[in-house]
């Protein structure tokens, strides 16, 4: 059922009375929250790459002053790698995935003029502000940032006297549960938009993929995030208030806290995966003018790995001294996700067939996610293997690949998203050779970042060792130079995204202005002005197609927008 | 599998069940890696190579929603079906094995993590725990080769996880229980024990050996420490 | 935001359903799987430790019945100020929306100053066993969500009463039913099963 209507919005230019400071700072316009959660989010980034130079610093060259941080302790290097991990899933990959991208393309991709709940959106920006700012407090507290790894296993999270981070572990615990409110607030508007603002004539099919991938992502966050707040409420009363939810000597029990963070923890991982998913989809149907193959298979794909999420979470906890008979049971259902992410993959390969495909910047980073996250996909199998677990497990070969999974997903689909809607966003094209140097520099790199670590990790190399020199059998020259192969790999990566940088402020200044479709999609948000005032379109559209009509016989242009009414 | 496995060209396979788990993880190498990964990654490539954008030459308008269409995806569908059963139970297999099917044991240990050090109880020479002839060593495990070793595992404070690589073992040692498994060593030598759950800031100053011998070094070295301990 | 600057996308019905009941319905799902996993752990705790019931035995059964019949009744005028909001009737709508705020002072009154006083009095504090840590939080969050619901009934009553939001009388009504439903959980898990 529609509601038409028959009133018209009028478009409105940024309100002239409007200060500078209310339009980029207390905006409700689902465009700017989008850029305050793209640029908080890279900005977070930018503390968790940091991070990893220093921490990969202290493992090519162990006990060596690093420059910009020092002599990195063991205590300093626990830190780090805690603090990497949960800024780059927490404040990076969410922010930017769901909340930038949702943000921007919901309401453009289905004919909207903003979100539903604009204020609510502005809030769930505030609180995500908040949070990340928080989680930075925590660093300068007495005892320094919490470093008790991103999952925070009590006891040790729950004891100042085991962590020797008391008020570091609060903090964090607490910047964690605030960025959960957040997302659940922002959650509202991405599931409510989406499923009520589309424009008449938009049907269930004909709703774009990424539309559909966020808002499923969504909902997956929302129904496995609330065991875990109701732990982390748990932690923080272990912490301050004398309760022993988790402690051991006084009736707790630290695995209860294992399993409502990984109930939460492996649909966490397909929340930020969705989102990216979609964003490949939009940018390879583009650039290869091809319908998407069997969208309702996608859909089905993604709503089943969306379900069964929630039925392999203990494969992270295969050793961790749960009921051996209960490790069979994860090892039969996380195998059995992986038949819907493969089938998800094969269906993407399958949309190349009998194209037409141009490598441009986008695309080449929409391939690369495809590429890369197939070996972190098949990686996968060897550590739901329960037998082979017991050996795998807390070893460098589980951190490859979950690099292999969440750098396609955050890094590259980041890339592939911000390339592919900059003239949309910005009014402006970026610099199509600079983009291709900045992919191969990082795409490369990337790979002689996290192979060897493959290795290292299949030698013995345990995570979370701040030095290697204690034990005979990693001290080895062959193990010694994959390490430092890694880091060096890094250092490139890193400086590579200088390019980036400078592409995106250049075009953003003296870039060639956008035309309202440089790419002749046909999705809806390329029919706006380049950028979209607010309001997004003078008269919303109606929409008459499916959104991956490309290369239709007997049509003179090979793509047929949504709205067109023939 | 056939004859070495992968692990084991650079990690020697010390106990009983490293081979089995070697060969579960050469099992999915070859399903996975050596046959699924390169076939699609190639198929892939060779896809973006083949329709590259040709003047003149139009994209074809393909839904996915035909039979004869679909069928390129339901058949390797089933395809990793198969191989995903296949994987399971060998998976499970192994898994019983290290995990839940104990031999009978020759001996026990206990084994005690804390931070930030490993801690091992030996049975004296009257071959029984808990008894007032038990040797305590830090950071250094004493066993014999090809014997059935049952060890309790502790933990002191937080969690630890106990790690023997060339064993293929691992476990997670949880401070209010006791958690039971069991290996046999079939290699003398010398080899790393690692903590493989982050436990403080001292979670990588803690390593250990494990000390495989021939009865008779282990006989030679129970009388030195007995010796010892009755010296005091 | 008022009807004028609201955008279109707000009063959009694709789904068949008002926008704001949906978000309703968001929230309440996810407050569900909150308080799910609370009462799951409390569950699981309790079916492996007898100490449990032990501890249980000390609550007070007739304030914790007090307190259901308390909330039951202000779902009762919540439900009554629906009705009234849906005949477009706002004074009534809001003055139901008061009593019901009113009913779930009383129910945090109830509990904050008597209730968890006596307890804390008798030596039982959040501290003093597993039992105790559930039940301070359990209790203790739900009673945060009736206090949120007050507040936000506070908002919407005195614009109601002006007939303007009707529609907001119902939003806030299936938010308090939730409150209530947990409570139902509650009750019987904390105070009865002994």
């Amino acid at each position: 059922m529609v509601v038409q209507h028959a009133e018209h919005h009028e478009e409105h230019a940024h309100h002239p009375q409007e200060s500078w400071f209310r339009h980029y700072f207390l905006s409700t316009d689902h465009k700017i929250i989008c850029f305050q959660y793209m640029f908080t989010g890279m900005a977070m980034g930018l503390v968790g790459a940091f991070f990893a130079y220093v921490f990969r610093m202290q493992m090519a060259f162990p006990g060596v002053h690093v420059p910009g941080w020092g002599l990195v302790t063991p205590a300093d290097y626990n830190m780090l790698i805690t603090n990497h991990g949960a800024i780059m899933i927490f404040w990076v990959a969410m922010p930017v995935l769901i909340a930038a991208f949702g943000n921007y393309l919901i309401p453009l991709m289905i004919g909207a003029d903003d979100m539903v709940f604009p204020r609510i959106n502005r809030l769930s920006y505030q609180i995500f502000l908040l949070s990340a700012l928080v989680l930075i407090v925590s660093f300068f507290v007495p005892g320094g940032g919490f470093a008790g790894a991103w999952t925070m296993y009590p006891p040790l999270s729950a004891k100042a006297q085991y962590s020797l981070t008391g008020d570091g572990s609060t903090v964090f615990v607490f910047a964690v549960a605030l960025e959960f409110v957040a997302f659940l607030l922002g959650g509202i508007n991405f599931v409510t938009t989406a499923m009520n603002s589309r424009a008449p004539g938009m049907k269930i099919y004909d709703i774009p993929i990424v539309v559909w991938m966020i808002v499923i992502a969504s909902l997956l966050f929302m129904a496995s995030v609330g065991p875990l707040i109701a732990g982390a409420i748990m932690l923080l009363f272990d912490q301050r208030l004398g309760t022993a939810f988790f402690d051991p000597n006084r009736g707790g029990d630290p695995i209860l806290w294992q399993h409502l963070f990984w109930f939460f923890g492996h649909p966490e991982v397909y929340v930020v995966l969705l989102p990216a998913v979609g964003i490949v989809a939009e940018i390879i149907t583009v650039f290869s003018r091809k319908k998407l193959f069997a969208y309702k298979t996608v859909l089905s794909t993604a709503i089943a790995t969306g379900v069964l999420s929630f039925t392999v979470w203990a494969h992270h906890q295969f050793v961790a001294g749960i009921d051996p008979r209960m490790a069979n049971i994860f090892t039969v259902t996380t195998l059995i996700i992986s038949i819907p992410i493969a089938e998800m993959m094969f269906v993407y390969i399958a949309t190349l067939y009998g194209g037409s495909i141009t490598l441009t910047t986008p695309m080449l980073w929409a391939l690369g996610f495809i590429g890369s996250f197939l070996i972190g996909g098949v990686t996968g199998i060897f550590l739901g293997s329960s037998g082979a677990d017991i050996y795998l497990h807390d070893t460098y070969f589980v951190l490859a690949h979950f690099h292999y999974t969440f750098f396609p997903i955050a890094i590259i689909g980041t890339y592939a998203g911000l390339t592919f809607w900059f003239p949309k966003m910005f009014g402006k094209m970026m610099n199509d050779t600079l983009g291709k140097w900045h992919f191969w520099l990082t795409f490369i790199p990337f790979n002689c970042i996290f192979i060897p670590l493959f290795f290292t990790g299949m030698l013995g190399d345990h995570r979370r060792i701040f030095d290697y020199s204690n034990f005979s059998e990693l001290s080895t020259p062959m193990l010694q130079h994959l390490r430092a192969f890694a880091t060096v790999s890094l250092l490139v990566m890193l400086t590579a995204q200088t390019l980036f940088v400078y592409n995106f402020v250049t075009s953003l200044l003296w870039g060639k202005k956008a035309e309202k479709n440089p790419w002749k999609a046909n999705t809806l948000e390329w029919t706006a002005n380049s950028p979209p005032p607010h309001g997004n379109w003078a008269t919303l559209p109606t929409v008459y197609r499916g959104p991956y009509e490309y290369s239709v016989p007997d049509r003179a242009e090979d793509y047929w927008p949504q709205n067109a009414p023939s | 599998m056939f004859g070495k496995g992968i692990i084991e060209y650079w990690v020697p396979a010390v106990s009983s069940y490293a081979h089995d788990i070697d060969f579960i993880f050469d099992t999915v190498f070859w399903i996975v890696i050596a046959f699924w990964f390169v076939v699609v990654e190639a198929l892939f490539l060779w896809l973006i190579v083949r329709y590259r954008k040709k003047d003149g030459v139009k994209a074809q308008y393909i839904t996915g929603e035909q039979k004869h269409e679909k069928r390129f995806i339901t058949w390797p569908h089933y395809l990793i079906m198969v191989c995903d059963v296949v994987i399971v139970a060998i998976a499970i297999n192994v898994w019983y094995k290290v995990k839940q099917d104990a031999p009978p044991a020759d001996e026990t240990v206990r084994i005690v993590g804390q931070q930030w050090a490993w801690s091992f109880v030996h049975p004296g020479p009257d071959g029984k725990l808990d008894t007032a002839d038990d040797i305590r060593t830090v950071d250094e495990l004493h066993l014999v080769v090809n014997r059935t070793y049952l060890y309790k595992l502790e933990a002191r404070d937080v969690l630890h996880s106990l790690s023997i690589p060339v064993f293929r073992l691992k476990q997670d040692a949880i401070p209010g229980r006791i958690v039971t498994g069991w290996f046999k060593p079939i290699k003398t030598g010398t080899y790393d024990i690692q903590c493989a759950e982050i436990c403080g800031f001292g979670h990588g100053l803690m390593p250990a050996r494990v000390i495989i011998e021939t009865p008779e070094q282990h006989t030679a070295w129970l009388s030195a420490h007995s010796a010892s301990a009755a010296g005091e | 935001m008022s009807a004028a600057s609201r955008p279109i996308a707000t009063t959009r019905s694709s789904a068949g359903m008002p926008t704001g009941r949906l978000a309703v319905w968001w929230v309440i799902a996810s407050e569900i799987v909150i308080f799910g996993g609370l009462l799951g752990s409390y569950i699981m705790f309790r079916l492996s430790h007898d100490a449990f019931a032990q501890q249980a035995a000390h609550t007070n059964v007739w304030i914790g019945t007090v307190n259901t019949l308390v909330l039951l009744t202000s779902s009762l005028a919540a439900v009554l100020g629906h009705k009234a909001a849906e005949a477009g009737d706002g004074p009534k709508a809001a003055r139901q929306l008061y009593l019901t705020a009113l009913g779930g002072l009383t129910f945090a009154s109830i509990k904050f100053l008597y209730e968890w006083p006596t307890e804390i009095h008798e030596g039982f504090t959040i501290s003093s066993s597993t039992f105790w840590s559930f039940y301070y939080t359990a209790a203790g969050i739900h009673a945060a969500h009736v206090i949120a619901g007050v507040v936000i009934m506070l908002f919407i009553a005195p614009v109601a009463k002006k007939g303007l939001e009707l529609q907001r009388v119902e939003l806030i009504g299936l938010y308090w039913h939730f409150v209530d439903v947990v409570w139902i959980f509650l009750f019987p898990l904390l105070y009865i099963a002994k």
